[in-house]
């Protein structure tokens, strides 16, 4: 029998073990992802919520420093193990292709595409962290400015609304939102067949839950966008 | 009823392992939509036997879909189009006079074509060899099968895993080349039943540690496996697998 150390070492290089991660980092991933739209669709409801949820979120010990790491860091490995074994999987196909090959036959096409639309989202993700995460830890780290505020005022909901002026960038998040949902709509309930979780029972449900949470919330930010682009339209 | 079928087969013909191989194009008529695929590339064989060229080598042992023996990737799919069945028990009725019919081994890394259509799955015996056993002695001194109490669920899903024939149709479908519905099925068998459940830690981590070192591919859930596997194998023994992987990865 092997040492328990032995043991932990073998389960993140084996198959099983890197999926069982792949899918705690997802999981992880799609709470975060949850909270993101909460606090974003204040915005749509209230100026005034958005800012001081925002200004909490931004500001606080435990989020900046606790859970802000943990999520770059679960964003860096969930994307750099995915690509990571979509390499070794082709590699595990072997050299010859199928000359007649009828993958749609027997899965869909969201599970046979994770990499592609996990890529769309991290270039969207480079986009999203130029737009906003960058520029707020220059103001609040870089120059140390922790107040929010700007000309007397919460700074949030501004910089929220000035970006979403621009039709393009409008465009392109709508467009990478769709690729979010094309990727949650296998990911979210392939999370819990990895982690060991089906029955009978619950699993039917849970696959309805997912479609749901994986359309819903990326409409939903489509939504946040197109709106504050169409209200703020002269 | 056709009994006189005309196909175009294009099959994989490939000398040895270590021929390069390619697709030879072959014109069939006169065959019968009742015989299975196999008898149709006997006929095939016939033919080449009396032209003098070398018949085509392919798998296949007991002709009743239970030995697993049996392979071929047919139009682009393990075991061909039908579904829940090898292709022993694949009809010509599933095609049209006229078709053309791509006929080609089961592709992985870790099943490397031997000859024409037949390829190593001793990646499987080896798989199998690692742990897919129990020690408690089973013959000689049978006791009565209602002496240890089984709850039917476990009983029947212990069976249900334990028919897997291990063909590898759910390797050769996948996009990964993944063995986890085959090791989960053997994993699953034992693990549900108070037999296997003693070394459940061990024959989980060996082999899966084998099926690693075998050169398969990851999981990613796709569900082709479960699709194409003659006998069924439901995704739900991956997840058991899973489970218990890590179970025994984290337990001292």
């Amino acid at each position: 029998m092997c040492p328990q150390s032995e043991n932990n070492i073998l389960f993140m290089k084996s198959s099983i073990g890197r999926k069982i991660l792949m899918a705690l980092s997802g999981f992880f991933l799609m709470f975060f992802l949850a909270q993101h739209f909460t606090i974003n669709f204040l915005s749509v409801l209230s100026e005034e919520s958005f800012n001081s949820v925002s200004h909490f979120m931004g500001t606080n010990p435990l989020i900046q420093y606790a859970l802000q790491p943990v999520l770059l860091f679960a964003v860096i490995f969930h994307l750099s193990m995915g690509i990571y074994l979509e390499i070794k999987n082709k590699a595990a196909r072997g050299a010859v292709k199928y000359a007649m090959n009828k993958p749609g036959t027997n899965a869909p096409w969201v599970s046979r595409n994770m990499v592609y639309t996990g890529i769309a989202i991290l270039l969207f993700l480079g986009l999203h962290f130029y737009d906003f995460w960058i520029p707020e830890l220059v103001t609040k780290y870089v120059e140390g400015d922790m107040t929010g505020m700007h000309a007397g005022s919460f700074r949030y909901y501004e910089e929220l609304v000035a970006k979403f002026q621009d039709p393009v960038r409008v465009g392109i998040y709508c467009l990478a939102f769709i690729f979010l949902a094309l990727h949650l709509l296998h990911g979210f309930q392939s999370s819990f067949q990895s982690v060991g979780f089906n029955s009978n029972r619950y699993t039917p449900g849970l696959k309805k839950f997912g479609n749901f949470f994986a359309i819903v919330i990326p409409l939903g930010f489509i939504f946040i966008a197109l709106f504050h682009y169409v209200s703020h339209l002269n | 009823m056709s009994e006189n079928m005309k196909l175009t087969l294009k099959v994989w013909r490939q000398k040895d392992a270590k021929s390069q191989g390619k697709l030879e194009t072959y014109q069939l008529d006169k065959i019968s939509e009742h015989m299975s695929f196999l008898e149709m590339l006997d006929v095939l064989n016939e033919q080449l036997i009396n032209t003098g060229e070398e018949p085509v080598a392919f798998d296949h042992d007991c002709r009743e879909g239970i030995c697993g023996m049996c392979s071929l990737y047919i139009n682009g799919e393990a075991h061909g189009p039908d579904r829940g069945v090898t292709t022993c028990q694949l009809h010509m009725r599933m095609f049209k006079d006229g078709d053309t019919i791509y006929i080609e081994p089961f592709r992985s890394k870790a099943f490397p074509v031997i000859k024409d259509l037949v390829v190593d799955r001793g990646s499987f015996d080896r798989i199998q060899h690692a742990g897919g056993f129990v020690s408690v002695n089973t013959s000689g001194n049978t006791i009565d099968a209602n002496t240890i109490p089984i709850p039917k669920e476990d009983a029947d899903n212990a069976f249900d895993a334990a028919t897997c024939i291990g063909c590898g149709a759910c390797v050769a479908t996948c996009k990964n080349s993944s063995a986890m519905l085959f090791v989960s099925a053997k994993v699953a068998q034992f693990s549900l039943l108070p037999q296997g459940k003693i070394e459940a830690k061990d024959r989980v981590l060996n082999m899966v540690h084998q099926m690693d070192l075998e050169g398969f591919g990851n999981c990613t859930n796709t569900g082709a496996c479960e699709v194409e596997c003659p006998k069924g194998i439901s995704l739900e023994n991956i997840a058991i697998m899973n489970k218990e992987y890590f179970k025994a990865s984290t337990k001292a």
